[in-house]
């Protein structure tokens, strides 16, 4: 099993449904958030290119945050989800300090918190937060391990990227192009 | 032009808008797990070797204040952790991946060497010194049997004590001002050249003074090529490390890197050796106390600049 993400940048608004829906959902504390949006601007005016990018962890399947995490407390869930055990987690910061999409960030109550896809949700068979709530539907989730599921459907049609593949981290966030 | 804003306004702390997660504790952790590395190295070497009586500073007075630094780093590092009352879990796993979990490894066994090795030699620098109790004595009594294997590992723990403060953050790809190979053997010679001016300044002999200022030179003069060599490993690399070394070279760290640390921690330390030994009247304790202030700074700006490079997308 391979639980990965794809958005869709060219159906994505940047209504920001989606970071209220994981911050009601998973409580996260106020004036943090788990998910954000990036809006990019390509070329000078009037050839102008909007790209919108529903971004959070990227669950990478070669994640420097796992490996440099002294506790173990970082570690590789059902299907690849990256988890963080909060009672194993010292806040080290050494995690964060890896990871080179930011996605991570100390809980006021002192561990290491990010995105979880949802795993509470997923493991009862239900859509991440964020994919349920999307008003434009540009969200995919599933299992790339079944040709079936929505995401690989989704992969295999169109073109997609992702983030710093450069950076070796295997990111299983897609952008569809 | 390309431009790429967040647009729903993420602000978590210490994340944005600039990764700012590790303070002073960090370099500060680093700068005295460095200096006691030093130490505890030239004790080590300069037992085996058989000078305990040469340089009695190295071997015998230095390592007293080593326990007391490690342990000092270790408090910072806890002051540092968010989730503090969960320190134990370092020592309930062993990551070989996670510097920081075979860095915490190795402090904690290296503390109790460096306590030893303290009380081996606390009586001959004070001869009033009493334990006071019986098996204290005898406890010292038998470890004295075995000081030649203690400073063996002393000398083998330090070395990777050294290395690992410098692999602490080249392990980040992440960073790329961190992600060179070179940070290991650079922290290592630098926190042994600290280590060199520490007894320095705490050596009360001439002629170990005169020796620990030929190692220090030999040192820096490595620590300036490790330098340069970083540099230019940068300017080589990928367009991130290329960005990484701009702040370095032009950037908002290029005066108090090479100004503080390049001159006033290393070349002019360096000259004042050079002109030391050569019999020049000049005070002893200046080039070794520059040499501990850019060992300090050092790492403050690495960590500090480390944490403002990073990938862009
Ligand atoms: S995006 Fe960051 S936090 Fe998430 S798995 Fe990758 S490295 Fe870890
Ligand atoms: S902050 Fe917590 S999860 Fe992150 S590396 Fe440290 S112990 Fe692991």
């Amino acid at each position: 099993m391979r639980y990965a993400m794809a958005v869709d940048t060219k159906k994505c608004v940047g209504c920001s449904d989606c970071v209220v829906a994981c911050q009601t959902e998973n409580d996260v504390p106020i004036g943090y958030c788990r998910d954000w949006i990036v809006e990019v601007t390509d070329g000078t005016y009037p050839q102008l290119e909007l790209e919108h990018r529903s971004e959070r962890c990227n669950h990478c399947e070669n994640s420097p945050c796992v490996r440099c995490c002294p506790t173990g407390a970082s570690h590789y869930s059902d299907g690849g989800i990256v988890m963080v055990t909060k009672n194993k987690c010292i806040g080290c910061g050494a995690c964060i300090a890896s990871c080179p999409y930011d996605a991570r960030y100390t809980h006021p109550k002192g561990y290491v918190d990010k995105c979880t896809f949802c795993i509470h949700r997923v493991q009862k068979g239900q859509q991440p937060a964020c994919v349920a709530v999307c008003p434009t539907k540009c969200m995919y989730f599933g299992d790339l391990d079944d040709p079936n599921s929505d995401v690989s459907k989704v992969i295999k049609k169109r073109k997609y990227k992702t983030l710093i593949p450069e950076a070796g981290t295997k990111p299983q966030l897609y952008f569809l192009i | 032009m390309r431009e790429e804003l967040i647009v729903s306004g993420r602000m978590n702390p210490h994340i944005d808008p600039q990764l700012q997660i590790w303070e002073w504790h960090i370099p500060a952790y680093l700068f005295l797990g460095g200096l006691a590395a030093g130490i505890l190295f030239f004790a080590g070497y300069f037992f085996i070797k058989g000078k305990s009586e040469e340089y009695p500073t190295a071997v015998k007075l230095a390592p007293i204040i080593t326990p007391v630094l490690i342990v000092l780093g270790l408090v910072f590092l806890f002051l540092d952790l968010k989730h503090k009352l969960y320190f134990w879990r370092l020592y309930t796993a062993i990551k070989l991946e996670s510097p920081m979990s075979w860095g915490a490894w190795t402090l904690m066994f290296i503390m109790p060497l460096s306590g030893i090795w303290a009380a081996l030699n606390i009586e001959s620098l004070f001869p009033k010194w009493d334990w006071k109790f019986d098996f204290v004595k005898n406890a010292i009594k038998w470890l004295r049997n075995y000081q030649k294997p203690i400073a063996w590992a002393m000398m083998i723990l330090s070395v990777i004590l050294g290395i690992y403060t410098g692999i602490l953050l080249s392990a980040f790809n992440a960073r790329p001002l961190w992600n060179t190979s070179i940070l290991g053997p650079l922290f290592l010679v630098s926190g042994m050249s600290t280590g060199a001016a520490a007894i320095i300044i705490l050596s009360k002999s001439k002629k170990e003074r005169h020796t620990f200022a030929q190692i220090d030179l030999l040192l820096i003069a490595i620590e300036l090529f490790l330098i340069v060599h970083m540099f230019m490993g940068f300017r080589a690399s990928s367009q991130v490390q290329i960005d990484a070394s701009e702040m370095f070279l032009g950037g908002d760290f290029t005066a108090p890197f090479w100004v503080f640390v390049v001159g006033l921690g290393l070349v002019i330390p360096a000259a004042l050796e050079v002109m030391e030994m050569r019999n020049k009247k000049v005070p002893y304790m200046v080039a070794p106390a520059l040499v501990l202030m850019g060992g300090l700074l050092f790492r403050f700006i690495m960590a500090y600049a480390g944490q403002m490079s990073r990938w862009l997308y």
